[in-house]
């Protein structure tokens, strides 16, 4: 078990007035007390001491124990990248997590004093402490989907994406076939050279017809063109509920306005470009005499925002710490709220009728009567982060786990998961229990203050 | 005199205007919150509650609009599943046994830390506060070889061991500062009357300290249910937990989403029922460490 909350000893009770040990009875005393504690020594000798020394010794032997190798873990622990991208994620979780949810846990325990339903709220942020960090991380692995189909995330950034970005996209787009024009990597275009001067359509299908933007009109044959110029139309070679002629821009074709459309030299240059109207037409003015193809770019045709990858490699630390913090802000946020209900309010009052203004009151005599809760809430978070496991192992992806990596997870790794070294195993473990020593000397003490008070 | 009522009255009035606001937008600004802390566990439901179809092709969200598309089918498969109604048992057997003799052994030991004096009891105080934030990384390998040594790797009891070790050093802090706030008289007094260390615990301690072994029990119970990392390593199929059960279906995201949505929110079942039972006690167990 991690130690969930540093410890603050009670005020010295009873104890140790009692009963002043002398003579025989002091012997009798000492095996009744052995009686109480034997259980528990023979647990925490057994199962946790002793394997403390275990894996200390273990971590100068090589990976299947028969050789000593002295400091050779310790060095590849830094020097190999998988073990290393551990260390430095473990150091980003350090920095950003506890602060997160230590700040949001104050955030949310002041604001609770001004609301009446407070003991909801209080349910509704801390329910996720509850629940195992698998299930979390089924959770959080299922919100960050890329398809906005499937994700809530990605779906509410298209959504909003959508609302506010025009998209002229038109997904799927292809060309009548047999009418000249080829496709390739996602461009359309003219299936031979077009002299200047002269007109290239474009009939196209496969667009589904909640693509097609509001403002597009009925297809319109392009203008002639003159010198210098190519013209011609870009439509929907489909008439809705049937007839028409492939090719041809029959009544109720519609034009697809928005689409760029570049003229391509010889050497592959873009010499122009212009965009279709409402009724899909386009005049590329300004050509030199000569041979061009028409293409329209891929652009055209994209499926447009699809919102972020989010179990990429690039953003999947931050995904995970999103987890962590919607399971731990609850925690901070008791924590931090029963120590606001410990502060004499009488203070406060005081220094609100002197005119101190609420940011006043809260940086100058909430804030620093606070600070041994959140110094606790901080420590145990920090203790508890070193050691995240269970979210790193579920939510990435195979693609994104090496990124994602953290010791705890790569000290499984190593020795449970396959890597079949638990040399560098047992290294890493104790990489972690140094990690965490700093905690254990403030935990001891705070417990020595205690008592001397 | 009247002139400072005046003044006193202004500023309630403008600070009544600027609550009123204030109050305003802090509601508002909760309720956003809250919502937003709800859409997870929502989700996670109401997936549970589609077909691998309708989650393949549309997100759970729709719902909203077709809701003819909710069916309880794959909590009906789950449950004919062997493998998760296994495991399920699994937990159980693994959280109770695991729960209890934490109590037990942590109150045995709380009460000796607590109330009797002996040489060195303070130092060993001192080694239980240290091993409250030892990882338990630390013990993984030495104890899977020894289990293995033992015949005993791979089975429940191998994790019930584990959890117990690394559950103690809290239980034991935990009860030790509940128990010493037992007033000292009523020890005093049942000492008189001739009443044994024995006796004392089983009459005196326990019963007073109720709350503190509800606070304990609720939280190790929680936390030996959600465990994975043990489990994960001193399991095998047969006796693996819901949550290793479940997280070996994480392989094919996507295409068993009905078994790790339904099994997710089957292994949350149990916690949210303890959880919003006996909240209070969690909190306890929780503030226990830090303030009285």
């Amino acid at each position: 078990m991690t130690q969930l909350v540093a410890p603050v000893a009670n005020s010295p009770a009873g104890g140790d007035k009692r009963r002043p040990p002398h003579g025989s009875s002091r012997r009798r005393m000492f095996m009744i007390a052995l009686g109480f504690l034997a259980p528990a020594l023979v647990f925490l000798g057994a199962l946790v001491l002793y394997p403390i020394v275990y894996t200390v010794v273990r971590s100068f032997f090589s990976a299947g124990g028969g050789e000593f190798v002295g400091w050779d873990n310790y060095v590849t622990m830094f020097t190999n990248d998988s073990t290393f991208t551990a260390i430095r994620n473990n150091v980003l979780w350090v920095l950003v997590a506890p602060a997160a949810c230590t700040i949001l846990g104050l955030i949310f325990a002041v604001l609770l004093e001004k609301i009446k339903w407070a003991t909801a709220f209080k349910l509704i942020i801390f329910m996720p402490m509850a629940i195992s960090m698998l299930a979390a991380g089924v959770i959080f692995r299922g919100m960050f989907q890329e398809n906005p189909n499937l994700g809530v995330v990605n779906a509410a950034l298209v959504t909003v994406n959508s609302a506010f970005g025009q998209d002229a996209a038109y997904p799927g787009a292809a060309g009548r076939d047999g009418l000249g024009l080829v496709q390739d990597r996602g461009v359309i275009a003219s299936e031979s050279t077009v002299e200047s001067g002269s007109e290239q359509n474009f009939p196209l299908v496969g667009i589904r017809v909640d693509s097609v933007p509001a403002a597009a009109a009925q297809a319109e044959p392009a203008v002639n063109a003159r010198a210098g110029q190519l013209v011609g139309t870009v439509w929907l070679d489909v008439v809705r509920g049937g007839g028409g002629t492939s090719g041809q821009i029959d009544d109720g074709k519609t034009g697809l306005p928005g689409i760029l459309v570049d003229a391509v030299a010889a050497d592959g240059t873009i010499a122009a470009s212009a965009t279709t109207d409402a009724a899909g037409r386009y005049v590329i003015d300004g050509l030199a005499e000569g041979a061009y193809r028409v293409a329209l770019p891929a652009a055209n045709f994209d499926e447009g925002y699809q919102g972020v990858s989010w179990l990429s490699s690039t953003f999947i630390t931050g995904v995970i710490i999103l987890s962590y913090i919607w399971i731990w802000a609850g925690f901070s946020m008791v924590m931090i709220s029963s120590g606001l209900s410990a502060i004499d309010r009488s203070l406060q009052e005081a220094a609100r009728m002197d005119g101190a203004n609420e940011w006043n009151v809260f940086t100058r005599i909430t804030a620093p009567l606070l600070s041994p809760v959140l110094i606790v809430v901080f420590v145990t978070l920090i203790i508890n982060v070193l050691k995240i496991f269970d979210l790193v192992y579920v939510i990435p992806p195979g693609s994104a786990k090496p990124a994602a990596n953290v010791i705890a997870v790569e000290m499984w790794t190593v020795s449970f998961g396959g890597g079949n070294n638990q040399g560098l195993g047992s290294a890493l473990a104790i990489l972690l229990l140094i990690l965490v020593l700093p905690s254990m000397i403030i935990n001891i003490r705070r417990f020595r203050e205690e008592r001397q008070q | 005199m009247s002139d400072l009522t005046i003044v006193r009255g202004k500023q309630t009035a403008a600070q009544k205007i600027l609550a009123f606001f204030g109050k305003g937008f802090v509601n508002f600004l909760l309720v956003f919150v809250a919502i937003f802390w709800l859409v997870p566990s929502v989700g996670l439901f109401i997936s549970s509650l589609r077909t691998v179809g309708d989650s393949a092709s549309t997100g759970w969200w729709t719902v909203f609009t077709t809701p003819a598309q909710l069916t309880v089918d794959n909590y009906v498969n789950l449950l004919s599943n062997t493998a998760i109604t296994g495991s399920f048992w699994n937990t159980i057997m693994i959280a109770v046994p695991t729960t209890v003799l934490v109590v037990v052994i942590g109150a045995l030991a709380g009460y000796a830390f607590a109330w009797l004096q002996f040489p060195g009891r303070d130092w060993l105080l001192i080694v239980v506060i240290v091993l409250l934030a030892v990882p338990i990384q630390v013990a993984l390998i030495p104890l899977a070889r020894m289990f293995g040594a033992l015949g005993i790797f791979g089975s429940v009891l191998s994790v019930i061991l584990f959890h117990i070790a690394f559950g103690l050093p809290f239980a034991i802090f935990l009860l030790r500062n509940f128990f010493m706030q037992v007033p000292a008289e009523l020890l005093e007094a049942a000492r008189i009357d001739g009443a044994s260390d024995w006796r004392i615990f089983v009459q005196v301690i326990l019963p007073l300290g109720g709350p503190a072994i509800a606070s304990l029990a609720i939280f190790q119970f929680l936390w030996t249910w959600n465990d994975m990392l043990v489990a994960l390593i001193f399991t095998n199929s047969g006796s693996q937990p819901l949550t290793v059960a479940i997280q070996s279906q994480l392989r094919q995201f996507g295409s068993n989403i009905d078994v790790l949505s339904s099994g997710a929110f089957l292994s949350m079942i149990v916690p949210l029922i303890v959880f919003f039972a006996f909240q209070r006690y969690f909190v306890q167990a929780l503030l226990a460490g830090s303030q009285k």
